[in-house]
């Protein structure tokens, strides 16, 4: 028997986060193996829909990371971006999946460490709440 | 309220007759008591139609998506709202609207009043000031209006409208000693289980219908994503999840934009209180930004701009 470990989506941005991944593996810096990283151009574009069909398929965490407000390479869609997570956090929290399934960060393309310690912490948090228990949607056996 | 159906009357009749709109925008009569229906009304002529009563709870703005004539419309507190929404949103255009701002006191629920006769089927409705009376096959009773409005008119704090041309009577007093959210705030306080199984049996009797989406004035998309199939963001079945998914991103379009207006829950076959899910962001943007949706037409909706200074604390 496999011990259960937390499948975690992460939507990171091209200009900073994924980056700082990158930067993170070439310094051989350790930080867990539970993400399933997507390559989004700015965490601006992260639609909400992507977080729900993310959790609807299985995911047992959602990390979005993206630029420093004031670092966007599109000068502004992080900002217009926080508006749109801070609700939709509130209301995912609000119908029931549980806080430290869904988490936010901004982390430049230089900050392997603050990357490493991001990971780490957002892995810890999913792992203690176990699996995904919430909106995950069961698909029909195909014979 | 029954005293602003001859202003109505007398204003629209003008208004078509002197061409200054090429149609009308108000509520008629429906088929059966309490339920007033939308009516366009395009001839002097039929303006007998219209009328205002505690049952005009169906939201105008829905009707003014994309219209290109000149139109005249009722709005009250809620609708006003959704009016600058649909201006902002470049749905209409302000110098198209010819608005008659109604001061509003409230509209009933019609589920009360039902259970209220036993579900017995009502005949019959007129109303008095404070006072309704339903009547039936061998019955009739006189209700209090106050006891039976709508739980959004009870929690409302914009009765009066925020945008209009003319209004018809004197602005009425604000009910500021309410608190709108003191159902979410109860919920907040729940562990995460007890949320979902609240919201899971809040929608189980859902049959997609899409009624609550039909009759928000928010709802505009040409197409809609409940419609779209690649990718196809959730399912068309009844099944809980898909269900859920259904509720939780119908409720997410309408943030920063709704007016709890309550058309979603007055339509819904099964009586499903769907605002539980925007009550919660209405309460969220008024505490994090600061933000009332439809209030002025001098600010960007929420989300079409931001502040450097914007809430940052759920973020490392
Ligand atoms: S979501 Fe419901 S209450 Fe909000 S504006 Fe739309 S119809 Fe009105
Ligand atoms: S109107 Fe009621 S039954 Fe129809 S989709 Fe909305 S919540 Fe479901």
């Amino acid at each position: 028997m496999n011990e259960w470990s937390p499948k975690i989506t992460a939507f990171l941005c091209n200009w900073c986060t994924y980056g700082a991944a990158d930067l993170a593996g070439v310094s051989r810096l350790q930080y867990p193996p539970n993400f399933r990283v997507i390559r989004v151009p700015c965490s601006g574009r992260v639609s909400p829909k992507f977080i729900l069909a993310a959790f609807r398929q299985g995911a047992d965490g959602v990390w979005v990371s993206g630029c420093h407000p004031g670092d966007c390479h599109y000068l502004e869609g992080n900002f217009y971006a926080r508006r749109k997570f801070a609700l939709l956090k509130g209301l995912l929290e609000h119908i029931g999946i549980e806080p430290g399934r869904l988490h936010f960060s901004w982390i430049s393309s230089a900050e392997a460490t603050k990357f490493v310690e991001v990971a780490t912490k957002v892995a810890n948090a999913v792992g203690a709440l176990g699996p995904a228990k919430y909106l995950i949607k069961q698909r029909a056996e195909v014979a | 309220m029954i005293r602003y159906t001859e202003k109505i009357r007398e204003r629209a009749r003008e208004l078509l007759g002197q061409g200054k709109v090429d149609v009308f925008i108000g509520y008629k009569k429906g088929t059966v008591p309490l339920m007033n229906q939308p009516v366009m009304i395009k001839r002097a002529e039929d303006v007998d139609q219209l009328l205002w009563d505690s049952n005009c709870c169906l939201n105008l703005a829905n009707y003014l998506t994309k219209r290109t004539e000149k139109i005249g419309i009722v709005a009250n507190g809620c609708n006003s709202r959704n009016i600058v929404i649909h201006i902002l949103e470049n749905q209409i255009k302000r110098d198209q609207l010819y608005i008659l701002g109604i001061p509003c006191e409230g509209t009933i629920d019609h589920r009360a009043v039902l259970r209220a006769a036993d579900n017995q089927e009502l005949l019959g409705y007129s109303e008095d000031g404070k006072e309704f009376t339903i009547r039936g096959a061998g019955f009739e009773k006189t209700l209090k209006k106050e006891e039976f409005l709508r739980t959004n008119c009870k929690t409302c704090q914009h009765r009066n409208p925020v945008i209009y041309d003319e209004l018809l009577g004197d602005p009425v007093p604000e009910n500021t000693e309410v608190d709108p959210f003191s159902d979410v705030k109860g919920l907040e306080t729940q562990p995460p289980e007890k949320k979902w199984s609240f919201f899971q049996n809040l929608i189980s009797k859902c049959i997609r219908c899409y009624a609550c989406r039909n009759a928000c004035p928010l709802c505009y998309c040409p197409t809609c994503f409940v419609d779209e199939s690649k990718p196809q963001w959730v399912g068309k079945s009844i099944d809980p999840i898909d269900t859920m998914t259904f509720h939780i991103l119908r409720a997410y379009h309408c943030a920063g934009r709704c007016t709890d207006c309550g058309a979603c829950e007055r339509v819904c076959p099964v009586a499903i209180p769907m605002r539980q899910f925007t009550k919660k962001l209405n309460k969220d943007a008024k505490e994090l930004f600061d933000w009332e949706a439809g209030l002025t037409l001098e600010t960007r909706p929420l989300f079409d701009f931001y502040k450097t200074s914007d809430y940052n604390e759920f973020i490392y």
